[in-house]
């Protein structure tokens, strides 16, 4: 259980692993770590590929293939997503399941396979969890209120490069959940400080800047998210990097919101 | 001015008001902290001095305030402070327990550390210490020769004790770790940390942090080692 | 070679289709007049919904791609009722995502020459004239505003020190009109016409359907009313009834198994359309994109992109002999071929991708390609990291780097990339008139799951303007024209029509189920995959197109009597949900071969042997196939029925394309 984080060793020839992987049948079903073994792996097969490989031989053994989400396979849509030896997203760095090569594991490893757990991600099956505890979050106030048309010309407002650069390090969030499920606490606080963030600093972003806040804040408890205390193991596994910066930003502005009275926008009672 | 308490309501139904208010009365204790074992160090300038060290601190704030009013002033600050924290810890607490009901069977902690996920179980030891502490130096309860308004030789006589003394100082280890995440912690809850000043913001939680250990520790070791008696 | 062309492959090919019988052309419905004022005429003469009906109106929405939920998103503005359906387990997820290089708008915010009229005369010159000018120059007209747009939406492009936006110049265009957010310009659109779409969910003007997959159209005299669906995780089939159903799905490249596209992108939604009645228009027009990262083994489950924008650094080239195994850097400077600088002096290595895929093509076929399989050719950064230094080329392209490093653990700094030509895009889909209307009424189609204004061939950053397009500008308007002459919410679910689609969807999925063969859904979609590359990709000749014709109803009848799909359909079923995306590729496929076969002209990224210049480029053939193929469905394996729309270029004449 050790390779997994030394340095990637590309090794001429093919390996073998075992595998203890989450099975689950459905939401209500309880599940259980079943044993499998990943044979004939070559190290430049991506971490889903081989799970793919796996699956093929279940299914022509009658089984039912291991569940799991993935559809860009790029690293950007964050649809993929497991608990690889106890990391988000396995061993290596800024980078997704689907992104991760067999490379940074070696022959004879042992790998534990776990889905994303959470309260606020229940179970679907095997390792798909529900996020759309994630959705609620935005349709909470992530946005900006800026109908279809009426928009002034693009350069009609200059946005500082520093301030714009910013706001795309927040923004570059893929809504992966890795953070909460790496969060000791299961604490949404990175995911949307984010995008609390990205919109904040942006001009446009100022009018519901507060009442923002005040809405997400709200609804990430809502949804029986963790507190955060700070741990910043979510931004060392964040596929995007976000740093902790986006949550210094978010507990302000909720200070700001909520007790020093600059409720901009805010019209809840 | 009408001042609604439905926003601070608000504010503290929410885990990252709860955690404003740990940040504020954790930055009040550290204040008091600062204070206290600045105070302590008195010791080491003998009995009469440190003495009326500790009576100064009663009758300071005279003729604005009565004897020891400004004492029970910071007192009940303290104490507010204390039952806040606490308060907020457990609930934050109850709600993470919450937040992930099945655990992992393989859980790392990359970017995390030690003293920050000591927190809690540091905390308790934290509590645990303060009411031995007030049982021993303010209310006399564990002393075994406790004498009303004789500090300097009730702190003596305690920290002869061996015991008494690896307590303290295994307490004081507790309270550095807590003092190493929370110090850089706090200004992180209250929005003053960044990338840039991040580096500089974990070196003084981590220099205050074995500043007030070693001066903490400094009184006891000092009276069981025999330079103090 | 030269290859005569003849109008013969209608006269031979008809008894692999028909052509319609009164050879009645398709109306566009193009309102004509000056193209400039077209559109803006036009939207005056649509009628107008009542603000206060508007909300008795329900539109169904089926995908939430940059099309899907702009669409979603303004409609829901406007007061409609909006239901919005994905597959994915939230909008913003959607395939659009994955855009990379930038979007493109005539703002001319550079000062060098843009215009409306520029990025209309490029996209349909690029498009290789077989696109309808109308739609193109309002795609063109439009373009402005969606920057505008996104821009207040809060998306982060990049900008410039003095706060204004930043522009690059990409796909050979010879002005900087390309918007980008670093790699991510695609997350950025989206996730902003996602947040516009939350906004509208949480308003309760649209209500989101997430993981329920479109299997049906539910067409009730004669015009769209709804459609059905599958719940993802508990297998429920149901129906939603509308005014209208805007089609919003997305490209079909995954016909092709290996491609650019998100694993899950299908054609199951628009192909459902089709055989409801709906034309398919040029289904044969894919577009190859030459910079992808080469297959490195059979296990290979997509390809990955690496942006265009590295061919203004780095230099392509083969060895000069075939089966030379030397490391790239042994092989001296005489002994490499920079085969496009050597063929195309102007435009050298930043020849539009038609071009640069097939010339690789060309020199891997030549048995000159490079790593495993001979499937690659060299693009080398070392001559430019001398020139510019190591410094300045990381930061251009760092990222890119980097991706391509932890994919392939090769450093491209120091050795050459290696990269081959992948599928990426299609320009065929459902036929629209003018008003992105198809030919079933109250079916609208809107971004890549539509023909689009991109004719034969996409340029670079043209896909997402387009998308959007259709979903923040255009269709607001033309909807409301169609719902305006009908009476809101005319059927109920009550209609039998529901029942029997259901029950037709539900037997389906039995079907499939029942099976239980020995073969894996991937493996036929493998097999079909490679079958489509070979004989229909990048280079296709009557020969590979009657093989692939043979083969491809083998293939679907094994398909239909030994594919394996585990488990059932009361829960969530991946193999299930691809068992059925593959049984419809599988009669897209035979569409896609007989519309190639058909067009024995080349054109844009439609190439056929038979039809090429004396120096091997791509030759159209205006006289017999200025036209669109919209193609009509006649039944599984029965010859499909041609109707043609016929394209005028009123404003940019037909030219051979040259990039000498
Ligand atoms: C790697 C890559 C890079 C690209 N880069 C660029 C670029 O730089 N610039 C550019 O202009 N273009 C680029 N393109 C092309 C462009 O991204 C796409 O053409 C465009 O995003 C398509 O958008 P869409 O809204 O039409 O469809 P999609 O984004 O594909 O969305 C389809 C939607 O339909 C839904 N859907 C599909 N089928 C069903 C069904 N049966 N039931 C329910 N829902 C369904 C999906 O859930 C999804 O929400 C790139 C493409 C790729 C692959
Ligand atoms: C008087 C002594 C104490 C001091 C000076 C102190 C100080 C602090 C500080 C500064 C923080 C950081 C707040 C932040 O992250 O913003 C903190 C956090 C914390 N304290 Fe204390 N504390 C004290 C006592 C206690 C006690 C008695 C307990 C427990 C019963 C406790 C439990 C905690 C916990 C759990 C945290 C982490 C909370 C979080 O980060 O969300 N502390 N403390
Ligand atoms: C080893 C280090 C310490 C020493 C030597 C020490 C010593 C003392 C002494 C002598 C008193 C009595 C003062 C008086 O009655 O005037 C006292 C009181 C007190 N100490 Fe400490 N202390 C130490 C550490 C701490 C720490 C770490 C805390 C908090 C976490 C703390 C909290 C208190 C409190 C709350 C009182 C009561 C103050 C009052 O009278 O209101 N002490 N301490
Ligand atoms: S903040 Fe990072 S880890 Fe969390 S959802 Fe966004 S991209 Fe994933
Ligand atoms: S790991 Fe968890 S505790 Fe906070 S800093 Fe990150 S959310
Ligand atoms: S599959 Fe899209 S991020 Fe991994």
């Amino acid at each position: 259980m050790q390779g997994q984080t030394k340095p990637a060793v590309a090794e001429p020839g093919l390996m073998r692993m075992t595998l203890h992987v989450w099975r689950q049948k459905n939401r209500q079903s309880e599940g259980r770590m079943v044993t499998y073994t990943a044979d004939q792996i070559s190290p430049d097969m991506s971490f889903l590929e081989m799970l793919d490989v796996v699956n093929e031989e279940l299914v022509a053994k009658g089984e039912e293939p291991i569940a799991f989400e993935s559809d860009c396979r790029e690293g950007i849509c964050g649809s993929c997503g497991m608990m690889i030896n106890g990391i988000a997203h396995g061993p290596k760095k800024e980078t997704t399941a689907c992104q991760l090569h067999m490379r940074s594991f070696r022959d004879g490893d042992e790998i534990t396979i776990e889905p994303w757990r959470a309260r606020a991600f229940p179970i679907i099956k095997d390792l798909v969890v529900d996020r759309s505890s994630f959705d609620r979050i935005i349709q909470a106030g992530g946005y900006i209120t800026a109908p279809t048309g009426g928009a002034p010309d693009a350069n009609a407002i200059p946005v500082p490069k520093p301030d714009a650069d910013f706001a795309f390090e927040a923004a570059a969030c893929i809504g992966c959940g890795a953070c909460v499920a790496q969060c000791p606490n299961a604490s949404a606080m990175l995911f949307t400080a984010a995008k609390v963030a990205h919109l904040a600093v942006l001009p446009q972003g100022q009018p519901e800047r507060y009442a923002r806040v005040a809405r997400m804040v709200d609804q990430m408890e809502v949804e029986l998210f963790g507190n955060c205390t700070n741990h910043g193991e979510c931004s060392a596994v964040c596929p995007k990097g976000i740093p902790l910066d986006m949550i210094g930003l978010l507990n302000r502005d909720y200070r700001k919101a909520r007790v020093t009275g600059d409720r901009r926008g805010d019209d809840t009672p | 001015m009408a001042v609604s308490v439905a926003p601070v309501a608000r504010f503290y139904r929410t885990s990252v008001g709860k955690k404003a208010i740990m940040a504020v009365t954790g930055a009040i204790g550290v204040l008091f902290l600062i204070g206290h074992i600045w105070g302590n160090l008195h010791v080491f300038e003998g009995s009469e001095k440190f003495n009326s060290y500790a009576k100064f601190l009663r009758v300071v704030g005279a003729p604005v305030f009565a004897s020891s009013q400004l004492l029970w002033l910071v007192r009940i600050v303290l104490l507010v402070s204390v039952v806040l924290h606490i308060t907020c810890a457990v609930q934050l607490y109850q709600q993470s327990r919450a937040a992930r009901s099945v655990q992992y069977r393989v859980h790392k902690n990359p970017g995390a550390t030690w003293a920050s996920r000591t927190m809690r179980i540091g905390g308790v030891i934290i509590l645990l210490f303060i009411i031995i502490h007030l049982a021993n130096l303010t209310w006399g309860w564990l002393h075994p020769s406790f004498v009303e308004g004789d500090v300097y030789h009730n702190v003596v006589a305690l920290f002869s004790l061996w015991y008494v003394t690896l307590f303290y100082v295994i307490s004081m280890l507790a309270v550095g770790f807590h003092l190493d995440h929370g110090v850089w912690s706090m200004f992180q809850t209250l929005g003053f940390r960044t990338s840039r000043n991040n580096i500089v913001l974990r070196g003084v939680a981590l220099i205050f942090a074995v500043v007030f250990v070693i001066a903490s520790c400094a009184v006891p070791v000092a009276v069981l080692v025999g330079i103090i008696s | 070679m030269t290859v005569e062309i003849a109008p013969r492959a209608p006269a031979t090919g008809t008894e692999l289709w028909n052509v319609s019988p009164d050879n009645s052309m398709l109306d566009a419905k193009d309102p004509g007049g000056p193209i400039e004022s077209r559109w803006d005429r036009h939207k005056f003469e649509m009628k107008l919904v009542n603000p206060a009906n508007k909300r008795r109106y329900t539109i169904l929405v089926v995908g939430s791609g940059l099309a899907g939920a702009s669409a979603a998103a303004s409609l829901g503005e406007l007061g409609y009722q909006v239901e919005c359906f994905c597959f994915q387990d939230s909008p913003r997820r959607a395939h659009s995502i994955a855009a990379q290089g930038g979007i493109n708008a005539a703002k001319n915010y550079r000062n060098d020459g843009d215009s409306v009229y520029r990025l209309f005369y490029d996209t349909v010159k690029g498009g290789d004239f077989r696109s309808r000018e109308a739609n193109v120059y309002r795609l063109a007209q439009v373009s402005v505003n969606i920057i505008d747009q996104c821009v207040a939406q809060g998306v982060p492009f990049a900008r410039e020190y003095g706060g204004l936006l930043d522009n690059r110049s990409f796909g050979g265009a010879q002005v900087s009109r390309t918007f980008y957010a670093r790699g991510q310009t695609g997350q950025q659109l989206l996730i902003g016409a996602y947040q516009a779409l939350c906004r509208q969910i949480d308003l309760g003007n649209v209500r989101m359907f997430p993981r329920t997959e479109m299997l049906d159209l539910v067409v009730i005299d004669g015009a769209a009313r709804g459609i059905v669906t599958r719940d993802l995780v508990t297998g429920e089939v149901s129906s939603h009834v509308g005014d209208a159903v805007v089609l919003a799905s997305g490209g079909y490249g995954n016909v092709y198994f290996l491609s650019t596209n998100a694993k899950g992108s299908n054609v199951t939604a628009a192909w459902r359309a089709h055989k409801r009645g709906a034309l398919m228009a040029n289904p044969c027009f894919t577009q190859i994109h030459p910079t992808c990262i080469p297959v490195s083994g059979d296990y290979q489950s997509k390809l990955t992109l690496m942006s265009e924008s590295l061919r203004n650094d780095g230099r392509i080239w083969v060895p000069v002999r075939a089966g030379d195994t030397r490391p790239p850097n042994q092989i001296p400077k005489e002994e490499r071929d920079y085969y496009l600088e050597r063929k195309y002096p102007s435009f050298g290595n930043l020849v539009p991708r038609d071009v640069a895929s097939r010339n690789a093509k060309d020199v891997c076929d030549e048995g000159r390609g490079v790593g495993p399989g001979g499937l690659g050719v060299y693009l080398d950064f070392a001559d430019a990291i001398k020139r510019l230094g190591k410094h300045t080329i990381a930061e251009r392209y760092g990222n890119l780097f980097d991706m391509y490093q932890r994919i392939t653990a090769e450093n491209p700094y120091e050795v050459p990339m290696r990269i081959y030509p992948a599928i990426h895009y299609v320009m065929g889909g459902l036929w629209v008139d003018y008003e992105l209307q198809s030919t079933i009424p109250g079916l609208f189609v809107l971004g890549e799951a539509n023909y689009s204004d991109h004719g034969a061939n996409r340029l670079g950053a043209s896909a997402l303007m387009q998308g959007l397009a259709d979903g923040y500008f255009v269709i607001p308007y033309t909807i409301g024209n169609y719902l305006a002459n009908m009476r809101a919410g005319a059927y109920d679910l009550g209609n039998v029509a529901f029942r029997e689609t259901e029950n037709e969807i539900a037997q389906r999925t039995q079907r499939l189920l029942a099976i239980k063969g020995d073969r894996t859904v991937d493996s036929f979609h493998r097999e079909l995959g490679k079958l489509m590359w070979d004989d229909c990709g990048m280079a296709r000749t009557d020969a590979s197109l009657r093989r692939a014709l043979a083969r491809i109803p083998e293939l679907r009848a094994e398909f239909w009597q030994n594919v394996n799909v585990p488990g059932d359909g009361a829960e969530l079923n991946q193999s299930l949900e691809r068992a059925g995306r593959v049984a419809d590729f599988l009669e897209l496929a035979e569409l896609m071969c007989i519309d190639a076969l058909h067009r024995t002209e080349s054109c844009g990224a439609h190439f056929r042997e038979e039809s090429q210049t004396p120096d091997g480029e791509a030759l159209r053939d205006d006289e017999h196939f200025s036209y669109v193929a919209a193609w009509e469905y006649t039944g599984v394996g029965n010859p499909p029925t041609l109707h043609k729309e016929p394209l005028e270029f009123e404003y940019v004449h037909p030219t051979q394309r040259s990039y000498k």
